[in-house]
């Protein structure tokens, strides 16, 4: 039970770093702030969310659990709100401003 | 070398980089910058000596850390008061740097108006 | 070569790489993103320095506080006229040859151990359970010196006076000019309404854990000035002006607490600052309770600056 879990935890984290990974290189190499955000949001939502379900098992308790998963609905709410005050600025100044 | 004499010398380097940036950076909020780069390598040596006393099944020593951080506290209260002078210089002068073109007083000084 | 060695070299490779980037940055707002950037990078080195309540002080105070104050120094010093008197490069050169020095002599020092190592943890373990205190760090900074905090507290507010007499005679007791960015059913206004009760809960959260477990009253104040200033900037609040007396009286009254339960030590225990048997874990968390609004209304004032325009009556 616990190598399965363990397991688990591996591949869960592993899948979100590669959307961690995948977001970066979308933040590097997209033309213009608008894509670069779009490819920040993949970052918070799947990415996040995928290591916080990895690490679920590993948490001590049920309020453990809870936290892991208050803080990524915290980073998500923050990273939407962000997002939409960027992307208003560029929408204001153009991509560039 | 183990992980935390890794740090340490990260905090080291970071003294290093902090102190030049404060010396040869003409601008105060650079400078500013600077300063808190120095202060956080100092911190990072402090980091160091408590991860190095660790004992009494603790992780570390726990007197060097409560130092770390009564410090970033006041380098933060630093911070603000400095940053609050260089926004007051800008509003007396107009510029953001603190060389002067006509050595031998200005003629902007208007007093605490 | 195991993984955790591998994380820390490359920690420490990002660390120097953008504290590097933010002293050679041409403009200043490039500068600032790379401090804050350093700021949350280095709160994970603390992690890994088994510190846990520095990292997330340094992450709180460290990235977002001065993060916030700098930002908002660079938006205004963006229009002024400096003049871009670079420094020669033979200074340059001498002051990167001293720093290197200097940096080279702090390694010195510090690959070079005492043998033994000194600690104070077994001292500090000792007497820990007599407080009733499970985290040592809070033991150090309410039992063991607790005048360090006491000082530390009212060296906020001796900042906060120097930041409000900077302003100019004619709007002393006015209102700080924090830029407010309030538009009504905007994106921001949503966030000010939804996050503030969330902070607030995790904010006395964090200071009420703090006696057992990493947190504390400083972590909380700051999530805590975090708040305010949201709600500040997004309009739903009007900043007060610095002669209101509810403002004052809040800012006062964690030291004023610390100050009393202190003195009290000197008659019902034996000495200044000392708690009397048995009643050591209800005054430190009313300390660090009282502690918390202090600092957080104290942090918030620093970040707003100095009086800028007087209330019309």
């Amino acid at each position: 039970m616990n190598l399965g879990l363990d397991i688990f935890t591996v591949s869960a984290v592993s899948a979100g770093a590669f959307f961690f990974l995948a977001g970066t290189v979308g933040l590097l190499r997209f033309p213009d702030s608008l894509t670069r955000l779009h490819a920040l949001t993949k970052v918070d939502n799947l990415g996040l969310g995928l290591v916080v379900l990895g690490l679920l098992p590993q948490a001590n308790g049920l309020f453990g659990a809870l936290k892991l998963v208050s803080i990524w609905l915290l980073v998500q709410m923050s990273g939407a709100i962000v997002t939409q005050l960027i992307a208003g600025a560029v929408r204001q100044r153009g991509p560039h401003g | 070398m183990n992980a935390a004499t890794l740090f340490g010398l990260c905090g080291a380097a970071l003294v290093g980089f902090g102190l030049y940036g404060l010396v040869t950076n003409p601008e105060p909020l650079r400078k500013i910058l600077a300063f808190n780069l120095l202060g956080s390598g100092v911190f990072l040596v402090f980091g160091l000596v408590s991860r190095r006393a660790a004992a009494a099944g603790l992780g570390g020593d726990p007197v060097p850390q409560a130092m770390v951080i009564t410090a970033i506290v006041v380098a933060f209260a630093a911070t603000a008061m400095a940053i609050a002078l260089v926004l007051r210089l800008l509003q007396e002068t107009g510029r953001s740097t603190l060389h002067v073109d006509n050595p031998g007083g200005t003629d902007t000084d208007r007093g605490n108006s | 070569m195991t993984i955790l060695s591998v994380f820390d070299i490359g920690l420490v490779v990002l660390i120097l790489g953008i504290g590097a980037s933010t002293i050679a940055a041409r403009e200043a707002f490039p500068a600032v993103i790379g401090y804050v950037v350093y700021g949350l990078l280095l709160a994970i080195a603390w992690v890994r320095l088994s510190a846990v309540d520095v990292a997330l002080t340094e992450a709180a105070i460290g990235g977002g506080m001065t993060g916030m104050l700098l930002l908002g120094a660079v938006a205004r010093l963006r229009f002024a006229e400096g003049n871009d008197v670079r420094t020669s490069l033979p200074t340059r050169l001498a002051a990167g040859v001293m720093c290197a020095l200097i940096a080279a002599g702090l390694a010195i020092a510090i690959l070079s151990p005492p043998d033994p190592i000194p600690t104070l943890a077994p001292m500090v373990m000792e007497h820990l359970a007599q407080s009733g205190l499970g985290n040592p760090v809070a033991g150090v900074l309410f039992v063991y010196r607790a005048l360090d905090t006491l000082l530390e507290k009212v060296v906020l507010i001796l900042a906060l006076l120097g930041v409000w007499s900077l302003a100019p005679d004619s709007v002393w007791g006015g209102i700080p000019g924090l830029r407010v960015y309030a538009r009504p059913g905007g994106t921001l206004t949503f966030l000010a309404q939804l996050l503030p009760p969330v902070g607030i809960v995790v904010a006395f959260y964090m200071c009420w854990v703090g006696a057992k477990e990493p947190g504390g009253a400083f972590q909380g104040g700051t999530v805590l000035a975090a708040m305010w200033l949201l709600v500040m900037i997004a309009g739903l609040k009007r900043i007060p002006s610095i002669s209101q007396s509810w403002l004052r009286l809040l800012l006062v009254v964690g030291p004023v607490i610390f100050l009393a339960i202190g003195l009290a030590g000197m008659v019902l225990a034996n000495a200044f600052l000392d708690y009397p048997a048995g009643y050591a874990k209800p005054l430190i968390v009313a300390v660090e309770v009282a502690l918390t609004l202090s600092i957080g209304v104290a942090l918030g004032m620093l970040a707003s600056g100095p009086p800028e325009r007087v209330r019309q009556p």
